[in-house]
């Protein structure tokens, strides 16, 4: 019953996945699982069997950043940068469902996902850059 | 984590004979996992066997006949959002699917076990009590169908023995021209537990409304005597509050032409 | 980058070869007498390192400015969840298990539930009079502008504690043994402090203790003093069982157990002319400490200083104390008191307004700070403030006079009430008075073998764009490509003590002493013959490079040196309180829903003149992150009491906003720079916080008629209001 996070982090070391709450509020630890937005620290290991599983080191190819990285990084969108993998996984996950969302839909999709210290304007200004790629 | 992870059993079932099998020699069933794997790592998990469903296939499905349309008990809150039949005849169901939790916990949670969880403020409750559902809870040897108004008894008690499992949620197909009202008043727009959630379907002079999070169990009626409701403080809010804001709901629902 | 790569490394990310995992067991009762510590059959205790108060090499207090806390409790503990007991074990899930089996037993002494309780001495729990601190600030006469008022309006504020939230929770990880001392690394804003607290505690002499800052997740203030304590604590678990330990905090051992923005009270006395004239300001500052002292001294003075706003009023009285209070200690937290006192003044001034029948806006441009005027301290304003042309812009961009206007209208008629309001007010940057004198801090630049330039500093980067505005700073400075800067990693062992990440200082203060720094290793570089003016940045790299092979290090330093005429006297607590002051007006528009008495933020306007803007993006996050935050201390940050302790320490029951939340924050600057500071720019990362919850509670008076005078204003408050 070891939570996916812990597998992650730990037996994985995929640190880029973070532990910000335990209890499935802060999205800190957003995974996504067969291309879904999942909190890993919810999951426990046994239920991702045959998954795929992509964490924030997988979201670069070959050293080549995703337009949603980009865009972080040329909006702002990253201050203390915790928030910032589940934060660039969910701006993924609602990207791949509606490439060009609207500002409500961004807030939505990111409801999850708290950040402490941008007050998000950075950020949505980022997931609308990113759709716009 | 605040639990002693290995001293916990987690087995996987991907067929229902099997987790009902388990179920009689004392495993706990875990689906979606956004209520259990809260406990277990707040070291609240006191049960230490459990039997995941997730993998059963069978029970996540979202079937329409002319009478009814019927939810298999493993629907994710994100499948409840996805469906037009739903939307279109059950949209007070699709309102609560898309205010319960954030992105995340909608592609985990499931409506079973939103139900079997059995918290007051649950946001699916109201609905399903609205639009009269009924639950099929089976065990290795029996099978038998429950109105929904009648499962929840008392805090954390329901019509459901340890070896039966909810397997799938009928609603009637009998509310699509009905007015429907739901509003969930939380802490915080998004990602927020309720603390007054209300429900609401009317036509002509009957109404049928249900509410969360103002008793131990989610409360239904079939008039706007509120006197059944028994609000608490609680680490969310005040009784007065929610008292107050139950009679504001029902004087709103009442109101929409 | 490597943030969004998720390659930066935070203390969690860690994993040292023969590891233990720590665990801390606190007290489960309130204030009282241990009596005793019992071990529980059923878990290997002989497997387990334990650390109490006994095992503590050197001193057992935490190095701050009154020395009064313990880092563990010994015979008394003094609140709920003090630490009492350290746990280190291999294994991560066992050493949770035994932590649920130390039981400890305290016997109960009385405790002081409330902050009246404390200043009416229902019992004495610190000092002789419960009194960590107190101030009295006098301009003037205050008696007598009272005797020349026409009106005189009086009023009762309050704000309550609020938890800093960063994501990342406190961490460390110590390996410390008496032959080669004690190293730590973790999540930080101070790495001087904790290695000032770490000094005492081991009895070792400085050179022996290495502390070292790893990517912070956010610290707003909580991880300014407390990393000192769970850093002592790693590292007397590593003394004593001779392997690294790491010490993780999880969400709810930080909420509980962490320090939190002391709660304030605060009453406000204003003596007015018939034409809107302040003639005398008399203000009850008082403030919740907690059980022990932490910062509060230094809360408590940001708070009184700033207590009286950006106006000229001839006779001013502040008396502020902090006290005591049978609860874990509050701490730092952006604003550091200014929030609080500001929240008060802005609430009384439109309070004022309105007995005077005067729009508030137009009360304030009667009373606002002109260039050549004073301020509560007797500070003389010696640069060009134009609050008016701020106020005149700000009510411009959020479109006050017609939103003002149209629901004045449509509120008696529609159900929704909407309002507009505002709040106009200052925030002084770097150390109070002569603290940047006593700090004198410093920073190192040095030439790299590669011919890059590194800095070298204590300022920490938590999120608020150090490396960034340092490297931009130093680049500027050189005239030279920014990639050729590099930052050191904040290592006690290599920076120098550029003094704490703290009272909005970074860019201002240690931004200069970079830029001093630099502009000193340039003059050593072409005084040396390899480099001529004017050069390309390609020259300067082979030039520094060259220096290095054939000379030696290549390093410069900037100390710092106060602005000359700068006069503070601590005794009165007069004088030039700060070097400089960014100036704002913050407009808030609302909806109240009275069938759920909650309120919405619909949009914000936030305009500032902070000396000049180094980087617009940064700044710009500085001040969204900042409204944000303030918006959460206004309307959703609820720390819940229970017992002692805080009730609703989970992230579902601390209602922090998410982006569902927010309005659009509207971020607009003025310029006018500053001598002292690099490139003119003045300090602004608490600015954000002091001015948006008296601005919302402002817009919810106009919107409903109710002016409410407490934060967080949640919607039970606001239902009792308006339901009756």
């Amino acid at each position: 019953m070891s939570r996916l996070l812990d597998v992650l982090r730990e037996d994985l070391r995929l640190t880029g996945v973070k532990e910000g709450c335990g209890e499935g509020e802060c999205g800190a630890c957003s995974v996504l699982i067969d291309g879904e937005l999942v909190n890993s620290c919810l999951v426990p290991l046994l239920q991702v069997e045959g998954a795929s599983i992509t964490t924030i080191e997988g979201v670069a190819i070959d050293g080549k950043l995703h337009a949603v990285q980009q865009a972080f990084l040329d909006c702002g969108g990253a201050q203390c940068g915790i928030c910032t993998p589940g934060m660039i996984l969910a701006a993924m996950a609602l990207l791949d469902q509606n490439p060009h969302p609207s500002l409500e839909q961004i807030k939505e999709g990111l409801a999850g996902n708290l950040c402490r210290c941008t007050g998000y304007m950075r950020i949505f200004e980022a997931v609308v850059h990113a759709g716009r790629e | 984590m605040r639990s002693h992870v290995p001293s916990y059993e987690l087995v996987s079932a991907h067929r229902l004979p099997h987790a009902l099998s388990m179920l009689t020699e004392g495993y706990r069933p875990i689906a979606g996992g956004t209520d259990v794997m809260v406990l277990f790592e707040a070291g609240k998990l006191q049960h230490k066997k459990w039997i995941s469903i997730r993998e059963i296939q069978d029970l996540r499905y979202i079937d329409v006949t002319p009478d009814y349309v019927t939810l298999g008990a493993l629907t994710t809150y994100t499948d409840v959002r996805r469906s037009e039949i739903l939307a279109k005849e059950f949209p007070l169901l699709a309102q609560a699917a898309a205010l319960t939790g954030g992105i995340a916990t909608q592609n985990r949670g499931t409506i079973g076990g939103n139900i079997a969880n059995a918290s007051p403020a649950a946001d699916t409750p109201p609905a399903l009590l609205v639009y009269d559902a009924e639950l099929e809870l089976v065990s290795q040897k029996t099978s038998r169908w429950v109105r929904y108004t009648k499962f929840h008894q008392a805090y954390k008690v329901m019509d459901l023995a340890p070896d039966e499992l909810l397997t799938s949620i009928r609603l009637p197909r009998r509310f699509a021209n009905w007015r429907h009202f739901y509003r969930k008043v939380g802490t915080r727009r998004a990602q927020a537990i309720s603390k007054v959630c209300f429900a609401g379907v009317r036509h002509g002079d009957q109404i049928r409304v249900a509410l969360g999070s103002v008793a131990p169990i989610p409360i239904f009626l079939e008039s706007a005597d509120l006197s059944a409701i028994t609000p608490i403080d609680d680490i969310r809010s005040t009784a007065r509050y929610r008292l107050q804001v139950a009679k504001n709901l029902m004087a709103e629902f009442l109101s929409i032409p | 980058m490597r943030k969004v790569t998720g390659q930066a490394q935070y203390i969690d990310d860690l994993c040292f070869p023969g590891m233990l995992y720590g665990a801390t067991v606190r007290n489960p009762a309130r204030r009282g007498k241990i009596r005793g510590i019992v071990f529980e059959p059923g878990v290997p205790w002989d497997e387990f390192t334990i650390v109490t108060a006994k095992d503590i090499p050197g001193k057992n207090y935490v190095a701050l400015i009154l020395n009064d806390q313990p880092f563990l409790a010994g015979e008394i503990t003094e609140h709920g969840e003090e630490a009492v007991v350290l746990l280190a074990h291999p294994d991560r899930y066992l050493v949770e298990e035994a932590r649920r089996r130390v039981r400890i037993d305290v016997e109960p002494l009385p405790c002081i539930d409330s902050l009246d309780d404390s200043l009416a001495k229902k019992e004495i729990i610190w000092g002789d009079d419960n009194i960590f601190k107190s101030y009295l600030m006098n301009k003037g006469d205050v008696d007598r502008g009272f005797a020349a008022a026409d009106l005189i309006v009086e009023g009762e504020y309050e704000t309550g504690a609020q938890e800093q939230l960063y994501i990342e929770n406190n961490g460390m990880i110590a390996v410390a043994n008496p032959t080669d001392g004690v190293t730590v690394w973790g999540s930080m804003q101070c790495p001087y402090y904790v290695h000032k607290a770490l000094i005492p505690l081991f009895g070792l002499p400085p050179e022996k203790i290495r502390i070292i800052q790893m990517e912070t997740g956010g610290g707003f203030g909580g991880k300014e003093e407390y990393p000192s304590m769970i850093a002592g604590h790693a590292a007397v678990l590593a003394w004593k069982s001779g392997r690294p330990v790491k010490l993780i905090y999880d969400r709810a051992e930080d909420m509980t157990a962490t320090t939190k923005r002391h709660p304030s009270r605060t009453r406000h006395r204003t003596g007015v002319t018939r034409d809107g004239k302040l003639v005398a300001m008399e203000i009850d500052f008082d403030i919740d400490g907690g059980a022990y002292a932490t910062l509060s001294a230094v809360v408590l003075s940001r708070g009184t200083i700033h207590a009286a706003g950006p106006y000229s009023c001839p006779h001013v009285r502040i008396r502020s104390r902090v006290a005591a209070t049978t609860y874990p200690p509050h701490g730092a937290f952006r604003g550091f008191g200014a929030p609080q006192s500001i929240f008060a003044l802005e609430r009384q001034m439109n309070k004022v307004a309105a007995a005077l029948n005067l729009p508030p806006e137009e009360f304030r441009r009667r009373n606002f700070l002109h260039e050549g005027q004073t301020t509560a301290t007797g500070q003389i304003i010696r640069e060009k403030v134009d609050l008016d042309d701020l106020l005149f812009r700000a009510l411009e961009q959020s479109h006050y006079y017609h939103h003002r206007e149209t629901f004045d209208r449509a509120n008696s008629t529609s159900t929704l009430k909407r309002g507009i309001g505002f709040a106009t007010f200052m925030h002084g940057a770097g150390f109070t008075g002569s603290g940047e004198v006593t700090l004198s801090s410093v920073v190192t630049v040095e030439a790299t073998a590669e011919g890059k330039v590194r800095i070298l500093a204590a300022s920490t980067e938590i999120g608020q764009g150090t490396n960034t505005i340092f490297s931009q700073i130093a680049a500027d400075a050189l005239r030279i490509d920014y990639s050729l800067i590099e930052l050191a990693q904040p290592d006690t062992a290599t920076v120098p003590n550029s003094g704490p990440t703290v009272a909005s200082r970074t860019v201002m203060v240690v931004g200069k002493l970079v830029e001093a720094a630099c502009i000193g290793l340039k003059q050593m570089l072409v005084s040396s013959g390899l480099l001529e003016q004017p050069y390309t940045s390609q020259e300067f790299a082979a030039a520094a490079a060259e220096y290095v092979h054939t000379l030696g290090p290549l390093r410069a330093s900037g100390e710092y040196k106060p602005p000359p005429n700068v006069f503070w006297n601590d005794e009165t607590y007069q004088g030039d309180a700060y070097g400089a002051y960014a100036w704002a007006v913050y407009v808030a528009m609302v909806t109240v829903d009275p069938v759920t008495y909650e309120v919405r933020v619909d949009d914000f306007v936030a305009m500032q003149e902070i000396g000049k803007v180094i980087h617009p993006v940064m700044a710009m996050g500085q001040i969204e992150g900042g409204v944000a935050q303030a918006i959460g201390f206004a309307l959703y940050e609820r720390v819940a009491w229970k017992n002692g302790r805080m009730a609703n320490g989970q992230m579902t029951n601390y209602i922090m906003p998410t982006s569902a939340d927010l309005p659009p924050i509207r971020v607009y600057f003025a310029e006018n720079p500053y001598a002292h500071g690099p490139s003119g720019a003045k300090g602004i990362g608490e600015l954000p916080m002091d001015g948006v919850a008296p601005a919302i509670l402002n817009a919810i008076e106009h919107a409903t008629g109710v002016a409410f005078n407490q934060i967080p204003l949640v919607p039970e408050l606001v239902m009792e209001a308006l339901a009756s």
